[in-house]
């Protein structure tokens, strides 16, 4: 095991992504420590969830190498689900299983074993982001959408993958149940070392939860640090992403 | 380091000392499983259990809990169970499994499978009750948004309503052409072969003319619509209802029915005899065509006995079901599109309802139509 493996769990080199003329990734480079937390920022259309869904394969890229856990990446993989969770903007729950069957679909899928044992797992993973047994058997159109995302978070979640990709996990929340949600994530991370890479706009989850931030813009990454760091950014966009009237008022509340 | 998990069991005296070993992760779970059951008489039989966790390499919650598991399993028979040697980077997984599983629900005890079913039938019969209710009120309220327009002939959608005949009439032409004409054409062929036997083949054409006209043309053409437009209708209908598109027409204060639905079953209305006529003809012409290169009869002897066969009346017959069906295809579609819910599944269970209920009806119309029509002599 070389040092870059060791410190890495996600390596993307010289990226490029466009689809027909325009490119939307150009030469994009980008580290992923092994378990921190990192958050992507960048303009609405700017190419955060394209960056995402590079990585994990949905998009076929240009140019460029993605590393994750020290392999190289080539598209869709087999048993990718035990590599990577990943919890869509929406949640992306199966919607004719149950919540159980949903949370037990990656198991049942990548492994053999008891009914039994992935009846207690998919238990034991609700109950671990925050639901109740009793909501094991509702259906994904019943759930509140707070709790649609811990279900799309107990699935990602059901295999234990070392890394974990959240795009917008807060979008759509009231501010409680936003913090609630940012508190889990910070602790099922400690709890099962997890590497998380996050899409978000929510300057709070920012602050709150993210060891480094990355500032997206112009198809590069412009920025990337500790937030206090990126409060100092002199690059254009950054500043005005985060000193513009919103992020100025948020800040001074936090002060 | 172990590269697969081990469970080593030593009975001391009373005590039943347990060490994992090697990696306790998913990857390993069925001889995770198999080891843990294999130690599980034994943990049942001694006094104390001890679970020496200094062995493991890798955890995961899987692993964990078969691990919990154990433990729970030991403190249940009334044994003392205890976890030692924890490393400190597993502490807090430990932790957050013994959390887990402790309330699970008791489930649900199975139903009586006849009483099940007669539940079922019961629940059944119930929303036949409420189908018919939902058709009616459908038609209602498409009768009070007809009157609308008719006070008012400017609130109609025009736009739409042409842009529907576009999509449901015109370009519907040739797939329906196409399939009329070779029923047309099979009819012929089928009459030709059989008829042959006690030479009444000139018949034939009677048969295609007098069928075709009447009954198969508009019959055909109708369940096609209501295969190719009323599930459009409903999945488009479905999914504007699951986005809340229609909520929000209503909240503009307009009316869903007259801005959407109306047009919908009017260019079905306006539509569906056009092309029922279209089909006819067309499988006429198939009729003809077999007549010529099968039944060697020419055109225009075709066409001298179709002439003498069929009348006006039997033209009637046929076309003058056609607005009826039209209606009963939009009004099934349009009302089963409302009833889609938030589920993707739910989408696809109210289309595939719409076209088998709407081809259903369409059918005993049909029948209902042929009594009629017998009975005043048409």
């Amino acid at each position: 095991m070389n040092q870059s493996q060791q410190e890495f769990a996600i390596r993307v080199r010289e990226l490029v992504v466009g689809f027909g003329r325009q490119t939307v990734l150009d030469h994009l480079s980008l580290d992923v420590r092994r378990g921190e937390i990192l958050g992507l920022v960048g303009a609405s259309g700017g190419g955060k969830s394209v960056l995402m869904r590079t990585i994990i394969g949905l998009i076929p890229r240009q140019g460029g190498t993605i590393e994750i856990m020290g392999q190289p990446t080539r598209g869709r993989t087999e048993g990718a689900a035990m590599t990577w969770g990943i919890l869509f903007q929406q949640g992306a729950l199966f919607s004719s299983l149950t919540v159980r069957q949903n949370v037990q679909f990656p198991l049942r899928e990548n492994l053999v074993l008891s009914q039994e044992l992935m009846d207690e797992i998919a238990i034991a993973k609700l109950e671990m982001v925050g639901l109740r047994a009793q909501d094991a058997d509702k259906y994904p159109a019943e759930l509140s959408g707070g709790m649609t995302k811990r279900v799309a978070l107990a699935r990602a979640l059901a295999l234990d993958p070392p890394i974990l990709f959240l795009d917008e996990p807060t979008s759509g929340l009231d501010p409680i149940a936003a913090g609630d949600f940012d508190a889990l994530i910070t602790t099922l991370q400690r709890t099962l070392g997890l590497t998380v890479f996050m899409v978000t706009h929510d300057l709070a989850s920012l602050t709150a939860v993210c060891d480094r931030v990355a500032a997206l813009a112009d198809g590069r990454i412009v920025a990337i640090g500790p937030m206090r760091e990126l409060l100092q950014s002199e690059h254009p966009w950054v500043r005005a992403y985060f000193h513009g009237k919103r992020s100025q008022m948020l800040q001074h509340e936090m002060r | 380091m172990n590269s697969q998990p081990l469970l080593l069991a030593t009975p001391s005296g009373d005590t039943l000392k347990l060490r994992p070993e090697g990696p306790w992760i998913a990857a390993h779970v069925s001889t995770l499983e198999a080891l843990a059951g294999s130690v599980g008489a034994d943990v049942g039989r001694s006094r104390a259990v001890t679970l020496d966790m200094s062995g493991v390499s890798a955890l995961d919650t899987l692993g964990a809990w078969i691990l919990e598991k154990l433990s729970r399993k030991a403190a249940a028979s009334g044994e003392q169970a205890a976890v030692v040697g924890v490393a400190d980077h597993f502490t807090g997984l430990m932790d957050e499994v013994r959390q887990v599983n402790r309330h699970t629900p008791a489930p649900a005890a199975a139903a009586n499978p006849v009483l099940s079913r007669l539940g079922e039938l019961g629940k059944a019969t119930f929303s036949a009750r409420e189908d018919i209710a939902i058709f009616l009120q459908m038609l209602g309220a498409l009768f009070v948004s007809v009157w609308g327009v008719l006070r008012r002939p400017r609130s109609l959608r025009l736009t739409s309503l042409v842009y529907q005949l576009n999509r449901i009439g015109v370009q519907a032409i040739p797939i329906v052409a196409l399939i009329t004409f070779l029923i047309g054409a099979i009819i012929a062929q089928q009459g030709f072969f059989h008829f042959r036997r006690f030479g009444a083949e000139s018949y034939t054409v009677d048969m295609v003319g007098i069928l075709v006209l009447r009954e198969l043309g508009v019959l055909v053409v109708a369940i096609m619509v209501a295969g190719r437009s009323g599930s459009a209708y409903t999945a488009e209908l479905g999914s504007m209802k699951m986005r809340e598109e229609i909520d929000a027409l209503s909240t503009m204060g307009l009316d869903p029915v007259e801005v959407l639905i109306l047009p919908r079953v009017a260019a079905l209305v306006i539509a569906l005899p056009i092309l029922a006529f279209i089909g006819s003809i067309a499988a006429l012409y198939g009729g003809g065509l077999v007549a010529q290169f099968y039944g060697d009869m020419g055109p225009a002897i075709y066409i001298a006995r179709l002439h003498e066969a069929i009348s006006v009346t039997h033209f009637e017959v046929g076309i003058l079901k056609a607005p009826f069906m039209a209606l009963v295809i939009g009004i099934v579609a349009c009302s089963e599109g409302l009833r889609v819910k938030g589920s993707a599944e739910s989408l696809g269970r109210q289309t595939t309802t719409s076209v088998v209920k709407s081809i259903f009806l369409v059918i005993v119309l049909d029948g209902l139509f042929a009594i009629f029509f017998a009975s005043i002599g048409m």
